[in-house]
């Protein structure tokens, strides 16, 4: 020890601490005294009220959740509603043994066995008090069969309920989503005010995004019950009155789509069988008409809760059916960016209107033998760049993309919104890809490919390579196309309503600035040419739009999902199905005034005219009133 | 001066046992505080039997832990206190381990990571309950009194890193209950009442820009601590119901077994912290005050026993355990009459769930040893 540390002086150390000793006594009886106040308080002065809140007949506050607003397409039909339906619930202060319990649940099947785990873990984790539902929509079987035995399951009972459903299964699975049960998850993260006595919280689609307007505002009753828990009529006890007033849940928002179940109907029949989307929207507004997603599935399995091996079929199934691939599916969009580099190429001059290119079925780099291939083997001849859209030729791009460059192709391609989120109205939508050299600097490790090579250029020119877009972006980007340059945020919700007032906050559409092109004539000679795609002479898809009654524009693509050896033999037939091309189709219509824009996308579809421009053209007649009837 | 303390023992062994106050002496046992502890379990086992629905599975296993409890008292009880301080940075340092162990592999439960598994489950913090006060006065007992600033701000140091361990877990409610007994003990030793004001001023704003820090939800959550009424389905809902039995407990309570607010289970966690909840609505004020005054009892002797020793760090340590039991009666009485927002502190010795009644007993075993193994030091 320190020796020039002053010595310690026991007495006053210890008359100090008596000091301190007596202080903290005094601080002691003070702090206790306010408790014995506050006993006394409660106890003496206010007994008499206390003892009124909690004779004979007792009270208790039981939330009254909301009633979830209801969801309508265009023209104010049915898209998601609520059904009343019997669940069965468990409060878990009043089960003596869960295991037990719920164990014996599962032998008489009104629960899955799967599911046990999942409900133990519930039933402590929340408030005792608090009821969990096992099951949220019982038969009438089953309500008879539980009836009976009711008395062997103390704290378990059925409990009428409002059921969200879809009357149109699986056809609004994606776009309008789903409400499926609160996880632990999502107790923690919901306020639990507001979401007392709620069971169900939108997971997907605009049932998520807008969950905030949809759900409301839960209300409490506070009820009269005897010394068994079971209620009593209020009416005949005089202690309602000293209590706080009822108060009525808030019921959510009604929200109007911009979507229209006859286009979108159709959309979803031209799909039947095959992996892909449809994104129809009306260039002018934004509003989305369309937005469909197959395979789909049925979004009450996840309202009424299904087994967990239910579940897992859906999750695990190869053809994905709970992905969204409208919005979160990226593809290589292909030749569909063919009218927008076009444009790109004319402001920036790396090509002309007059400028011929031969082509002979493919193209070469100097010094490098590698052939990039077009689609046409033959090749197209002599084209122009009005050709080279209208025929879909690879060469004329492939030549000019080295006087455009990638920088330019990234610059313009994301003035069309490409590379970027859309800004679509539900969560979780996907940006996609543009690439450029700085992308490629700043998303490899090795120093080689941190470079940017000319060959990436070229296959960048016809949308292959690191590109990648979601079908809305292309559906989108055709809009912007439709309106030379003005575009406008996709949308799915039109309209809140107040369900009690009836009055509407219209959403209105959103400008979000235009591409610029200098040049209208620009303008003029690209949409012609995707004019002739669809209704010239010797365009890709002139077989679709033969005979139309209205005029309309529109651009094929085919997406590799193999990439072809050199002087490989390409047989279609001999590649297995899955491994074939994307094929893709954006158009719009009608061309002079268009109304309209569609974007389709056929997983290993193969051909972007021959399979996605008739499901395109399809949406577009329907929706411009040449539909077919019968498809309805 | 050890071999005195050993003669002692000796002399102890070779007495005869002739009567039970000899038989008390020799286990190092303080009468008067074993008689306080044991009234108060009593009447908490009386309390719980009522307050878990008359279950006797409940109740025996109460008993079982309160007996564990007793074995620890007595055990520590033997420990010289000597002995104690020479052993506490071990302590401290081992227990930090423990913790830190504890947040890279410790067990799950309830949302927090509190609980380690070495052959037996048990939570660390529970150790640093003891071990931070101990390492406290230990840092003290050589250091001149009242500290200087330079040892304060280490002994700052020596309460943060527990603190911030055992917040982390998260269980905000123990962190501040051991930073309060390591509060205590520098407090106790004469710290400045200017410093201890001007800290304690200091909090006014650093609560300001805390709360300005804060999302709208989390100031909300703050505003129904304070203001029930707003929430009764929530966070509000206990302490409305246990307003309502404690108030409609009156004077006598409605008798034993016959609380309606308990017995018909509107009263959410009646046999674990809401308990003295039930002691108010079946034995009313009378009730209630006999119980405080049987705590008031035990911490009265704790500091007395802490006024009568005979070196820094015992007397420091005796008075830092005394009053932070009354820190934890302060605290859980408070919240369930609704004097302060509701934290998750048991009520001592009463509340069901005994991982705490150890680390309180053993506590108490220390207050007996430091009273049986006083020095003859001159006055």
């Amino acid at each position: 020890m320190n020796l020039l540390a002053p010595i310690k002086d026991h007495h006053s150390e210890r008359r100090l601490f008596i000091g301190r000793a007596i202080l903290a006594s005094v601080v002691s009886i003070i702090l206790l005294g306010l408790v014995i106040a506050r006993l006394v308080q409660l106890q003496v002065f206010d007994h008499e009220l206390f003892a009124k809140k909690s004779q004979g007949n007792r009270v208790r506050i039981e939330a009254v959740p909301p009633i979830r607003g209801l969801v309508f397409d265009r023209k104010g039909r049915v898209i998601a509603e609520n059904l009343p339906a019997y669940q069965l619930e468990l409060i878990p202060e009043q089960v003596e043994d869960l295991d037990d319990t719920l164990s014996r649940l599962a032998a008489i099947n009104l629960i899955n066995t799967d599911d046990i785990p999942r409900f133990k873990a519930l039933s402590q984790s929340g408030q005792q008090f608090k009821p969990i539902t096992l099951k949220f929509r019982l038969t009438d079987e089953e309500i008879a069969h539980f009836a009976i035995q009711r008395p062997r399951f103390a704290g378990v009972d059925f409990q009428p309920r409002l059921v969200r459903h879809y009357p149109h299964g699986p056809l609004f699975a994606h776009a309008a989503g789903y409400v499926g049960a609160l996880n632990t998850n999502d107790v923690q993260r919901l306020d639990p005010a507001r979401y007392a006595g709620t069971s169900h919280t939108g997971k997907t689609g605009v049932e998520n995004s807008f969950e905030d307007k949809l759900h409301g505002d839960a209300g409490f009753r506070h009820l009269i019950t005897n010394a068994r828990g079971r209620q009593v009529p209020a009416n005949t006890s005089e202690l309602l009155e000293s209590l706080p007033t009822d108060e009525r849940p808030a019921p959510g928002a009604n929200l109007h789509l911009t979507l229209d179940m006859d286009v979108q109907r159709v959309a979803f029949n031209a799909l039947e069988g095959r992996r892909g989307a449809v994104v129809a929207l009306d260039p002018t507004t934004g509003e989305i008409l369309a937005l469909v997603s197959t395979p789909s599935f049925d979004p009450n399995l996840f309202a009424v809760g299904m087994s967990t091996s239910q579940y897992g079929e859906l999750r695990d199934s190869p053809d994905r059916p709970l992905f969204n691939r409208a919005v979160l599916g990226t593809y290589p969009p292909g030749s569909t960016i063919k009218p927008m580099l076009s444009l790109a190429a004319l402001e920036t001059g790396a090509t002309n209107l007059t400028r011929k290119t031969v082509c002979i079925g493919y193209f070469q780099l100097q010094g490098d033998e590698h052939r990039y291939r077009d689609w046409k083997p033959e090749g197209h001849g002599s084209v122009d760049l009005h050709d080279a859209i209208a025929q879909s030729c690879d060469v004329y791009f492939y030549e000019i993309s080295g006087d455009l460059g990638i920088d330019n192709m990234h610059e313009y391609l994301t003035r069309f919104g490409l590379g970027r989120q859309t800004g679509i109205d539900v969560l979780g939508e996907r940006p996609g890809l543009v690439p450029s050299r700085e992308w490629k600097r700043n998303n490899f490790r090795d120093r080689d490919n941190k470079r940017w090579y000319h060959g990436e250029t070229v296959i960048a020119s016809i949308g292959q390579g690191f590109m990648l877009a979601t079908p809305l972006q292309l559906a989108s980007a055709a809009g912007t196309l439709a309106m030379r340059g003005a575009r406008y945020r996709p949308h799915l919700v039109a309209a809140i309503e107040d369900p009690l007032s009836g009055q509407r906050e219209l959403i209105e559409p959103e400008w979000l600035g235009d591409v610029a092109i200098t040049n209208e004539f620009y303008w003029d000679n690209v949409l012609e040419a995707m004019h002739d795609v669809m209704q010239g002479p010797r365009g890709t898809a002139r077989a679709v739009g033969f005979g139309a009654p209205y005029q309309m524009a529109g651009k094929s693509g085919t997406a590799q999902v193999i990439s072809i050896a050199q002087d490989e033999e390409y047989d279609e037939d001999e590649l297995e199905e899955r491994l074939r091309d994307h094929a893709l189709f954006i158009s719009f219509a009608p061309f002079e005034d268009p109304r309209i824009a569609v974007a389709v996308i056929v997983e290993n579809g193969s051909s972007g005219s021959g399979v996605a421009a008739p499901i395109a053209k399809a949406v577009m007649d329907q929706y411009l009133g040449y539909g077919d009837d019968a498809t309805q | 001066m050890r071999l005195s303390e050993t003669q002692r023992m000796l002399a102890h062994k070779t007495a005869p046992l002739r009567s039970f106050s000899g038989l008390v002496r020799r286990l190092n046992i303080d009468g008067p505080l074993l008689g306080g502890l044991l009234l108060i379990c009593a009447f908490g086992l009386f309390v719980l039997y009522s307050a878990a629905g008359e279950n006797s599975r409940l109740l025996i296993n109460q008993a079982v832990r309160l007996g564990i409890a007793l074995v620890a008292m007595l055990v520590v009880a033997q420990l010289p206190p000597d002995f104690l301080r020479r052993w506490t940075p071990w302590a401290y340092v081992g227990g930090l381990v423990l913790l830190i162990l504890v947040l890279t592999k410790g067990d799950v439960g309830q949302g927090a990571r509190r609980w380690l598994d070495i052959g037996v489950r048990f939570q660390p913090s529970e150790a640093m309950k003891l071990a931070v006060p101990m390492m406290t006065a230990w840092f003290l007992h050589d250091r001149q009194i009242p500290p200087k600033l330079g040892h304060l701000v280490v002994i700052a140091v020596l309460i943060a890193i527990p603190t911030v361990l055992i917040a982390k877990q998260p269980d905000l409610g123990t962190s501040l209950l051991i930073a309060a007994s390591g509060i205590i003990v520098i407090i106790l030793a004469g710290m400045s009442f200017k410093l201890i004001f001007g800290l304690g001023a200091l909090c006014v704003p650093g609560a300001l820009v805390l709360w300005n820090f804060m999302q709208d939800y989390q100031k909300q959550r703050v505003l129904t601590l304070f203001n029930p009424d707003t929430d009764p389905l929530g966070a509000g809902y206990n302490i409305i119901q246990s307003k309502i039995a404690i108030g409609s407990g009156g004077l006598f309570g409605k008798g034993w077994t016959n609380g309606s607010q308990a017995h018909l289970e509107f009263l959410p966690e009646r046999h674990t912290d809401f308990i003295f909840a039930v002691l108010g609505e079946e034995f009313g004020l009378f009730g209630v005050l006999m119980l405080l005054a049987l705590y008031m009892f035990v911490i009265g002797r704790g500091l007395y026993i802490a006024v009568e020793a005979h070196d820094t760090f015992s007397r420091l340590l005796a008075g830092s355990i005394s009053l932070t039991f009354l820190v934890y009666v302060f605290v859980n009485t408070a919240m369930v009459t609704g004097l302060i927002p509701v934290v998750g502190v048991p009520l001592p010795l009463v509340s069901f769930g005994g991982t705490s009644m150890v680390t309180l007993m053993a506590g108490f075993g220390i207050l007996m040893s430091i009273h049986s193994h006083r020095k003859l030091l001159p006055h």
